[in-house]
């Protein structure tokens, strides 16, 4: 087995990361690139909440619970998370199905499970449980993943995804399938496969389009066609977020001045369109800054499969990069006007709690598969 | 882990990792994709957006001035503007403007007319300037407003000013009203001058001094949220407010103008005969125009319009009426200037005259004659057959020239929108208004006033003031110049006589109409402790208006003679011309005259107290 960190630098890093990594299965690189998006988070949110303070002190909060909860999982061997993946999957699709029959109606759509004290949201359980179960599933069988195997993770993809996408919320069936799917994709899934499940799904959008979706997201994807097709409806929010990112020009219009954002023309500016406030006021220097940060994070969350000790945490921590990617990809391109709006919050700039707790708590496992190698590879 | 010893580890790390660099690679791409997206839209498409955020935020709203105030010549205020809220929407902002309206509709209630006129300027204007929907809003309808206001958004409730007019109905017709600019006004005009505001001035002074009240529009930059709500100003060019205007009109007298009228059709003219400013300009019936100011809904209007009684009418300017014997001065003038009689000359009288070859037969208004008539008879008793004689003996191109150089058949140029011009008939204008050739009999009905000829009020008094003034001519006005000594040019050219002491004989029969023992207005005369010149005019109504029906005493209500009157004071040094006209009325002498004796009265103890006026006359 080789130790990673040989060489020169061994020693410096065993100093600075030793305590980290050794004491607290921490990964000192992750663990400053999400403090500085968190930062930069902070500093977005302030200006798109209008200069107050209150709400940004909520966030504050918020990310101190992720970030416990990503200490809290870090801690956790990755042997025991791969123990307890079926487990999880369960509860998650019960709890689903729960939402669906007896859920609390939010903005139109089942999503919430009332648990007295806080809403909880079982597709955000489903974010971790299915990447868990696929990357257990996969790694028990000798690789590349079989035709017969595929069809099976599929089949058991499909049922989480179905289910949220019957509350219905997009944006998270589409995150918990990209979840599960990159796992599948590490695992070696075929290339032929790949090609004919792409022609499926291109067969499948008509029908789909009749039968699956629901008025408002039709319209969606109509708007995002032409969103000039109702430029004061649902077109509106991607015309507007479109004049907020090209009006913020190379250098922004500087932090607190995007007139966009502040005369309230961005909708959800402080959630789902956080990254329009951002590209007003920061410019082109802060998209490619932003991009480039998450990019670097998916690059280190890669770094640590492609040297994690076993398929399971390769697998495992692979398909949590690549969801993390994904859910960039998927607002940034939304809110670009790239991708259909499909209601995803940015990682760690957007506000809100749970997602943000789930997404910590990745990288807490993530931090355990790299702190964790040699005890279990031992 | 049992399976693990038969596997390919090596190889099966190998394929993990390769699938790890292919998203990566992939990963970095599509990354690429986006930021160039996004380059694109911050570099290429910069300007386009950065105009677009630009027209998002800033609202140009254009700032209607302050209408000036209309003040009466010893600064009574006559219009003026109070505050008011009214709610305007800004069409770009709502989803659904039908249904929006219909919810204020439910909340605070909108009329037709209301609506309609909304649409008109919403038509015009664009989407994103605030389009006002209700002018004025109760304090309730501002509170209710307040409270749904989540629900309605482009919804704003502003603080404007109102036209109001503390007189009411007194002096409606010479002030005039605003109201809505319509579509048709609008494009008669510049349209940059009435952004942003709703009203113009419609008739009357508010009409005639439109540019000169209206002031200048200014306009703010303002910056407004999403919903259109305003922020803050940015820039603001503030709106040069309208001139304030002061009147000849003294309001005191207008009044005691519309009360000694009464309830009768009518008018009445007080102007001075010095430099034609007016002192009253009554029409009666009146209407209040606040009413109006304030949106009026189409019904009312419409009621108001079709009145038979015709409130919006202004009579003193615009309506027409056979002069009657009021002309019977200004021929005597004529006759004698042009050699058709002398002063001395005694025409006799016995009641009725005849032409050569003619069956008809005219008649004095006294039956049996007046016996032996001159002049200054023919003008205290009104003397008919000697005006037959002297019309005859002019022949009516020799009338419609003289008579036309007293301003009769021309307008008298006040400053009011809608005067109409009075008739003085000729051969010519027969011809060419009826085709038909003139007859001898008209020419000795013209000499009565009757016949074709028609006058206004307002141009009657025009005329009596240049009697007044022994031939210099006035142009009546209604806005103050503040100098006096120099009136306004006039179109009429000042009459010089070769006989000068012609004008006083003309006077002096005109005091004998009022104070002689057989003057015609010699009723008024009690306890008169002044002199007044005057002349009494009784004119037959020739026509009904075809296809409108009167029930019979309604008929005969309007069959009645028009009643007249016209004179001056002090008759030395004249300051004063009232000329009043009874629709209807009956006799000159006992329908109109008390009417002038009551201006004047009130006038005349005005001059004694420098504008203050007793208790009856308030």
């Amino acid at each position: 087995m080789n130790w990673p960190d040989g060489g020169v630098n061994a020693v410096a890093r065993r100093a600075t990361g030793g305590l980290l990594q050794r004491a607290l299965h921490l990964d000192g690189v992750l663990l400053v690139l999400l403090a500085l998006l968190s930062g930069f988070g902070l500093i977005v949110l302030y200006s798109a909440f209008g200069g107050r303070i209150e709400p940004v002190q909520g966030h504050l909060i918020r990310l101190g619970i992720g970030a416990a909860a990503m200490v809290i999982v870090a801690q956790i061997p990755p042997w025991q998370l791969a123990r307890i993946g079926p487990g999880l999957f369960v509860l998650g699709v019960v709890l689903l199905i729960a939402v669906l029959v007896a859920g609390q109606l939010g903005g139109g759509a089942r999503r919430w499970l009332d648990l007295g004290i806080v809403g909880f949201q079982p597709s955000e359980l489903m974010k971790l449980a299915l990447p868990i179960l696929v990357a257990w599933m996969i790694a028990r069988s000798p690789l590349p993943i079989t035709l017969g195997r595929s069809a099976i993770v599929l089949l058991i993809i499909a049922l989480p995804v179905g289910l949220i996408g019957a509350q219905p919320d997009l944006g998270t069936a589409v995150l918990v399938g990209a979840a599960g799917a990159s796992v599948l994709f590490l695992g070696g899934l075929r290339w032929r496969i790949i090609t004919a499940l792409a022609l499926l799904a291109s067969a499948a959008v008509p029908l789909l389009w009749q039968f699956g979706m629901q008025d408002y997201q039709r319209e969606r994807v109509l708007t995002f066609l032409d969103p000039s097709r109702e430029p004061l409806g649902a077109g509106y929010n991607i015309i507007q977020s479109q004049i907020a990112i090209g009006s913020g020009g190379i250098n922004g219009k500087g932090w607190l001045n995007g007139t966009q954002a502040h005369l309230e023309f961005i909708p959800e500016r402080h959630t789902d369109f956080v990254f329009a406030v951002m590209a007003e006021e920061f410019g082109f220097v802060g998209v490619v800054s932003l991009l480039a940060l998450y990019l670097a994070i998916t690059a280190r969350g890669l770094w640590i499969a492609y040297e994690a000790q076993d398929n399971f945490s390769r697998l495992l921590a692979g398909g949590l990069s690549l969801t993390f990617f994904v859910y960039c990809f998927v607002n940034v391109g939304m809110v670009s006007g790239v991708l259909p709006v499909v209601g995803l919050p940015l990682p760690l700039l957007s506000y809100g709690g749970s997602a943000m707790v789930t997404l910590l708590t990745g990288f807490g496992i993530l931090m355990s598969i790299h702190t964790h190698r040699r005890m279990w590879s031992s | 882990m049992d399976l693990g010893t038969l596997r390919d580890k090596p190889r099966e790390r190998r394929i993990i990792r390769g699938r790890l660099l292919t998203a990566g690679v992939i990963g970095t791409l599509l990354f690429l994709l986006l930021a160039g997206r996004i380059a694109w839209l911050q570099t290429v498409q910069y300007d386009h957006f950065a105009a677009q955020s630009q027209n998002n935020r800033v609202r140009i709203a254009a700032v209607a001035p302050t209408r000036g105030l209309i003040r009466d010549h010893r600064g009574h205020i006559l219009a003026e503007n109070q505050p008011a809220f009214r709610l305007t929407i800004v069409p770009e902002r709502t989803d659904d403007l039908a249904a929006l309206i219909d919810e204020i509709d439910a909340l605070i209630g909108v009329s037709d007319a209301e609506r309609d006129a909304f649409n008109d300027a919403r038509r015009r204007g664009r989407g994103f300037q605030a389009v006002p929907l209700k002018l004025q809003l109760s304090d309730r309808a501002v509170a209710r407003i307040a409270v749904n206001r989540h629900r309605f958004p482009g919804v704003e409730v502003q603080p404007h000013l109102v036209r109001h007019y503390p007189y009411g109905p007194i002096g409606a017709h010479a002030v005039g009203y605003v109201g809505r600019i319509n579509e048709s006004e609008l494009r008669e005009r510049d349209r940059r001058r009435y952004r942003g505001s709703s009203v113009l001035g419609k008739t009357g002074v508010e009409k005639a001094y439109e540019d000169r009240l209206r002031g200048e529009m200014g306009s703010e930059r303002i910056e407004t949220n999403a919903l259109g709500r305003p922020i803050n100003v940015i820039e603001r060019d503030p709106p040069v407010p309208g001139e304030d205007l002061t009147l000849t009109l003294d309001i005191d007298l207008q009044r005691v103008a519309e009360q000694a009228l009464g309830e009768r059709r009518g008018a009445v003219v007080a102007l001075d005969p010095r430099t034609g400013a007016i002192r009253a300009l009554a029409s009666q019936p009146s209407f209040d125009p606040n009413q109006i100011s304030q949106g009026l809904d189409r019904a009312t209007f419409q009621a108001l319009q079709s009145d038979v009684d015709q409130p919006l009418f202004n009579r003193a300017i615009a309506g027409r009426y056979p002069p009657g014997s009021l002309v019977k001065p200004f021929l005597g003038i004529a006759g004698v200037a042009s050699g058709a009689v002398d002063v001395d000359e005694e025409i006799y009288s016995d009641g009725t005259y005849r032409l050569p070859n003619v069956s008809r037969v005219w008649r004095d208004w006294k039956r049996g004659g007046h016996g032996e008539v001159d002049l200054e008879k023919a003008i205290v008793e009104s003397v008919d057959s000697y005006y037959y004689e002297l019309a005859r003996r002019m022949g009516i191109d020799a009338m419609h020239d003289w008579m036309t150089r007293f301003g009769f058949g021309l307008e008298s140029g006040v400053d009011l929108p809608g005067e109409r011009q009075g008739i003085m008939p000729s051969r010519e204008w027969k011809t060419e208004t009826l085709g038909e050739p003139w007859y001898q009999g008209e020419t000795l009905n013209t000499g009565i006033g009757q016949g074709f000829m028609l006058a206004t009020p307002i141009q009657l008094a025009t005329s009596t003031a240049m009697l007044a003034n022994r031939g210099a001519p006035i142009r009546p006005h209604l806005i103050d110049t503040g100098d006096e000594s120099a009136p306004s040019p006039v179109k009429t050219r000042p009459l010089m006589l070769e006989d000068e002491t012609l004008w006083q004989t003309t006077i002096n029969g005109m005091v004998d109409v009022v104070h002689g023992d057989s003057g015609t207005a010699r009723g008024i005369n009690e306890g008169l402790d002044y002199r007044i010149a005057g002349k009494t005019g009784t004119s037959q109504v020739i026509n009904i208006p075809q296809g409108e029906e009167y029930d019979e005493d309604e008929i005969e209500q309007r069959f009645r003679d028009h009643a007249m009157f016209t004179a001056f004071t002090p008759v030395t040094s004249p300051g004063l011309v009232v000329t009043v006209l009874v629709e209807n009325g009956g006799s000159g002498g006992g329908t109109a005259a008390p009417v002038a004796r009551e201006v004047m009265d009130a006038w005349r103890q005005q001059q004694e107290t420098g504008g203050e006026l007793a208790r009856r006359w308030r």
